[in-house]
């Protein structure tokens, strides 16, 4: 499955469109992690458990969307944009969504 | 003398940020600029489409992101500045610091599929909310685009 965030894929012929995929995820904060994310909030810097929890969930949204975009039976998706909302205190969804096509070599 | 306590509490916690926050920023930012000395070699742009250079190179999306927290004497500053107006620039350090953190790890995830440019690059910043939503508590930014691979 190719995934890219631009329209074109170099040296490759779109033959087909299939329309929009998506994945998203929905995470909570582990409540270890949230006690030193507070004491990090008075010195400052990186938290590095957030930073590895969101990797982790946008992966998942990814794969989520590129398992749809094959059971529709596309190779590529393309224009892949990403979104982050907290919806709640303490959870934050992470959206991967983008156009499924298939496409051929030239 | 409760009073006291809760002052001294407030003293000290000003101080600690702002001894530590300091700190951290100044080697932040000395880091920053020398991990990006060593990948400016990494083309990056904003354009939607591959120049005719890339037209036979292979794509992939390569993502970076770095959630990064304001430290208490930024918070307490930025609460003060908010009476007046005016231009944060306690805030603006904090997200041009994780921004360039952001490309960096970008980059560097390209710069391990051995790719030469990274075209289409977007930004996406987002607000871990803090406790009980006073101050910014802590932002995420996320840096993607993708990444042009010469075919071997």
């Amino acid at each position: 499955m190719l995934i890219s965030n631009i329209e074109i894929i170099p040296g490759k012929k779109i033959t087909e469109h299939l329309g929009l995929v998506q994945g998203s995820t929905v995470r909570a904060k582990h409540a270890g992690r949230d006690f030193m994310a507070g004491l990090k909030n008075i010195v400052g810097g990186e938290l590095k458990g957030y930073t590895e929890l969101l990797q982790e969930s946008r992966q998942e949204a990814v794969n989520r969307m590129s398992e749809q975009a094959k059971a529709i039976g596309a190779n590529a998706v393309i224009n892949v944009r990403f979104s982050t909302s907290a919806i709640a205190a303490g959870a934050s969804e992470i959206l991967a969504y983008g156009t499924a096509v298939i496409v051929e070599e030239k | 003398m409760e009073a006291f306590i809760q002052l001294g509490l407030f003293l000290s916690l000003l101080f600690i940020g702002y001894f530590f926050g300091r700190r951290a920023e100044k080697q932040h930012y000395k880091s920053i600029t020398q991990r990006e000395d060593q990948l400016r070699d990494i083309y990056l742009s904003t354009d939607r489409f591959p120049t005719r250079e890339y037209l036979r190179h292979d794509t992939q999306l390569v993502q970076g992101s770095v959630v990064i927290s304001v430290d208490y004497f930024k918070v307490i500053l930025s609460g003060l500045k908010n009476l007046v107006g005016g231009r944060l620039t306690a805030y603006e350090s904090l997200l041009d610091r994780a921004r360039r953190e952001a490309i960096l790890r970008m980059q560097s995830e390209a710069k391990a599929l051995n790719a030469h440019a990274v075209i289409n690059t977007k930004f996406e910043t987002s607000r871990i909310s803090g406790s009980a939503g006073q101050g910014i508590g802590s932002i995420e930014v996320l840096a993607y685009g993708t990444a042009m691979i010469p075919r071997a």
